[in-house]
């Protein structure tokens, strides 16, 4: 778990994990250059890293961690960004595109239904593909945004993971979360980790990280 | 010396924050504004040996997300 000054979901994705792996995340500082020695998955969680500064997450992707991250993304590591975690992602260049203002300007809050369209990658193996869930979104900066090109070729290669069900933030095609080309990389604004027992309301986000856990655990 | 760097969207980008202060201008009765666009304006204070390119790397690299926004570096005066 990656931690930056400002990060506030870390704890919430933390015990997610815990709680479908019965593993015990290592939470890594952002000033740290080197990552443990064994991992099977980076989380780069939710929050408000470096309070928003310049660009959401433009701070955090430059930080020191983030080449750490970059280098076991390349080596296949599976890599979970939520929400401030998606826009550090996508900052960081490793997944295309950049996460805008809300079309709506307002700070959106509120459980959403997600399509999902790619049930083939580690993320998504526990669903199936097309099938309605249910997610809350909670951003002031998650309208995605990309060339037509990239929106065409993320579409065309399968690698639109979520879609909003009805407009959330102006996203354009109603995109909710995209993987990198390996399949390797999501990012997502919607937060899994708040919809993983019953006591959330809802348990659609757990199979997310079951789905992680059969693949890459 | 002085840097101004001007970090604005690129045309066809959708500025919910323009749009938002295109609607309080009219709401405050101001008429005839046709549009809005919000950016930002960054001010450094380098080196006067700093080159083109080295200001160019930090726009590209951190204070502009090239993907949705362009800029433009106006150099000020030396120092005295």
């Amino acid at each position: 778990m990656i931690v930056f000054p400002g990060s506030n979901c870390d704890r919430d994705m933390a015990e997610a994990i815990r709680l479908v792996s019965g593993a015990e995340p290592a939470m890594v500082w952002h000033r740290e250059s080197a990552l443990p020695d064994r991992f099977d998955l980076i989380a780069v969680p939710g929050g408000f890293s470096y309070g928003d500064y310049l660009r959401s997450g433009a701070m955090a992707a430059q930080s020191p961690v983030m080449r750490a991250v970059k280098e076991a993304a390349d080596r296949g590591v599976a890599v979970l960004g939520v929400c401030n975690g998606f826009q550090v992602l996508a900052e960081a260049r490793l997944l295309p595109g950049a996460l805008m203002r809300n079309a709506g300007i307002r700070f959106v809050c509120r459980d959403v239904a997600l399509t999902v369209e790619n049930s083939q990658s580690a993320f998504t193996a526990r669903y199936q593909a097309g099938e309605e869930i249910v997610i809350p979104v909670a951003h002031h900066d998650g309208n995605y945004q990309a060339d037509p090109e990239t929106l065409d070729r993320l579409e065309g290669e399968g690698r639109v993971a979520f879609r909003y069900r009805a407009d959330v933030n102006g996203s354009a095609r109603g995109i909710a979360g995209i993987l990198n080309e390996a399949g390797n990389v999501l990012g997502m604004m919607p937060h899994p980790e708040r919809m993983v027992e019953a006591a959330h309301g809802g348990q659609d986000g757990r199979r997310l990280f079951e789905g992680l856990l059969e693949t890459v655990g | 010396m002085k840097i101004r760097i001007y970090v604005t969207l690129k045309n066809g980008v959708l500025d919910p924050q323009g749009k938002a202060i295109h609607h309080a201008l009219e709401g405050l009765g101001f008429e005839g504004v046709k549009g809005v666009r919000a950016g930002k304006l960054i001010e450094l204070e380098v080196d006067d040996s700093t080159g083109d390119d080295a200001l160019d790397e930090m726009c590209r690299k951190l204070l502009a997300n090239t993907v949705i926004e362009n800029y433009r570096i106006e150099r000020g005066e030396k120092a005295a």
